[in-house]
């Protein structure tokens, strides 16, 4: 028996009166591709930013195991270290750094080159380019992408990696997302696009904070379709039951 | 050590190396004090400069059409824990000319010292003239440095200024800049300030944009830490059909550091346009949690963060 590489056990975020995540039970396996599904406000990107211990972001109850250890006990950038890295879906811009150093972060030295290629941008007009304002949103997006298949995870969180990404250039991503299990990691996919969705080995449909659906991605893309929650009460997707 | 190699040692710290000053190509002035250490000029460049008791007096002209090559090189500065030295200088950039002038402002040992800067430049129709001030403090503080400047760009003409300071304790600065822009030229001022224990930091830049067309940009990043202290004011005024103008300020403040920011924009003509951000306040969240999430520490984070800003 293969033991999860993450493991989520009844975990719950509580902010105010609200139940952000409730009580969510969630395993991901080593070099499983796995799509999280769900409507606006369903509680996806909260739990991405509560597994990478982003500010403010502590669950109230639950328990999260990766690699065999607590995984919040540990700051965020232990937890990097550790092989866990997050996407952001709208990743920050940094004014002066280059792409080239973005790359490489804490490991100068190595080559770049081979991941802007990957994410289907020219290194000869990119790495001396500066990672802010004056990139498009994909162009972004793809350099995002490229610094975590740099970072070789173990788990990689995308949040809505192909947001803003054109038609044509989708299947660099799907590329991306198939390097990283071709490099031996896992992937958390977050995403509302059924084309990336499917590529995933298993996926979760996410309602209101609750899995209110899991297995085959073919099957959750159809139920996410159908708005046909199991346990939900459609305040969050909008489906209301007959 | 003589006084001009304590200067010129220390030349690398602002980005140049000691030997441009026996680069026959390169033109230069070295001062300190009131006394002038080397000069160099080159063919379609004429360089008056002299000593005074009060200060270093000079005139630099670039004649009309020429191109210099290679960066103009002034250093400036003191080679002892305390002094004064002023510098009054006029620079000429005629018609269709252009140049690049690196002023290095160098004052590696100084506690109790001052140095005053009085420029003014004047950029003829057509011409083009980068500008790059680098200073270099020793770790003392202690200094009182006021570069004040007021420039006018001709019609068509192009000004990029840079100033930096980057290492090193001033103690207190106050910068002072003026510039006018006539039709079509073109103002690009950009400052970037580390600050440092009781530092005390002035800025005060205006861009008066009178010809229709002309153009202005003030750019100002600075990063405080410890006690120091910073009041940033860009001023854009827009007089004219057609003139754009935009201030940027950015201002990171660490530890017990305080900072301030006040852009000033002015229309007067209906078909003018000056617009402005000012942004002050710690190191971006977001940028420090994506850095860690790549694995970087907080303090790494935050000084690759900060290096980004200030280059």
């Amino acid at each position: 028996m293969i033991l999860p590489l993450l493991e989520i056990r009844d975990l719950t975020f509580v902010v105010g009166e609200q139940k952000i995540l409730d009580r969510l039970d969630l395993a991901i396996h080593p070099r499983e591709i796995h799509a999280l599904l769900g409507a606006n406000g369903s509680g996806k990107t909260t739990l991405a930013y509560l597994l990478m211990g982003c500010d403010g972001y502590v669950p109230t109850s639950g328990t999260v195991m990766f690699k065999g250890a607590d995984l919040l006990s540990l700051r965020m950038f232990e937890r990097a270290k550790l092989g866990l890295t997050l996407s952001w879906q709208e990743p920050a811009r940094f004014e002066g750094i280059t792409i080239r150093e973005y790359l490489t972060l804490g490991r100068s030295g190595s080559n770049p080159e081979p991941m802007l290629v990957q994410v289907g941008l020219d290194p000869d007009r990119y790495l001396n380019r500066r990672v802010d304002k004056a990139l498009s949103g994909g162009e972004r997006h793809r350099i995002e992408l490229a610094s975590v298949l740099s970072m070789k995870p173990t788990l990689a969180i995308l949040d809505e990696p192909a947001a803003g990404i054109d038609m044509l250039s989708i299947n660099h991503i799907i590329n991306v997302i198939r390097t990283l299990k071709d490099n031996g990691g896992a992937v958390l996919l977050i995403t509302h696009q059924e084309e990336v969705a499917a590529i995933a080995d298993s996926a979760s449909q996410l309602c209101n904070g609750r899995i209110v659906f899991s297995g085959d991605p073919a099957h959750v893309i159809e139920h996410y379709r159908g708005r046909t929650c199991v346990r939900c009460d459609g305040e969050a997707c909008g489906y209301v039951r007959a | 050590m003589s006084e001009l190699e304590e200067l010129t040692r220390v030349l690398p710290m602002v980005g140049a190396e000691p030997n441009i000053l026996d680069d026959e190509e390169i033109a230069h002035v070295v001062g300190q004090g009131h006394h002038i250490l080397s000069r160099r000029s080159v063919p379609g460049l004429q360089l008056d400069v002299k000593e005074t008791p009060e200060a270093i007096v000079g005139k630099m002209t670039i004649q009309a059409g020429v191109t210099i090559a290679r960066p103009i090189h002034m250093c400036f500065g003191l080679a002892h824990p305390t002094g004064s030295q002023r510098i009054q200088i006029d620079v000429f950039v005629e018609e269709r000319a252009t140049a690049r002038l690196l002023s290095h402002c160098l004052f590696p040992v100084a506690t109790a010292a001052e140095h005053r800067m009085q420029a003014t430049i004047a950029i003829g129709s057509g011409a083009s003239l980068t500008y790059t001030e680098g200073h270099y403090h020793g770790p003392h503080g202690g200094m009182l440095v006021l570069p004040h400047a007021t420039v006018k760009i001709g019609k068509g003409a192009r000004y990029f200024s840079d100033f930096s300071l980057l290492s090193g304790s001033v103690g207190s600065l106050d910068i002072d800049y003026l510039v006018e822009v006539e039709e079509d030229g073109i103002a690009e001022l950009t400052a970037k300030i580390f600050a440092h224990r009781t530092d005390r930091i002035t800025l005060k830049e205006t861009v008066m944009l009178r010809g229709e067309r002309s153009r202005g940009l003030i750019k100002t990043r600075v990063v405080l830490e410890d006690e120091a202290r910073a009041e940033i004011t860009g001023i854009t005024e827009a007089h004219a059909r057609g003139a754009r103008g935009h201030v940027d300020c950015m201002e990171i403040v660490q530890g017990r550091a305080q900072a301030s920011a006040i852009p000033i924009v002015r229309v007067f003509h209906p078909e003018a346009k000056v617009t402005h951000e000012a942004a002050i306040g710690s190191v971006d969240k977001k940028e420090m949690e994506t850095l860690m999430a790549r694995g970087l520490t907080p303090e790494q984070a935050v000084e690759l963060i900060v290096s980004g800003i200030l280059r």
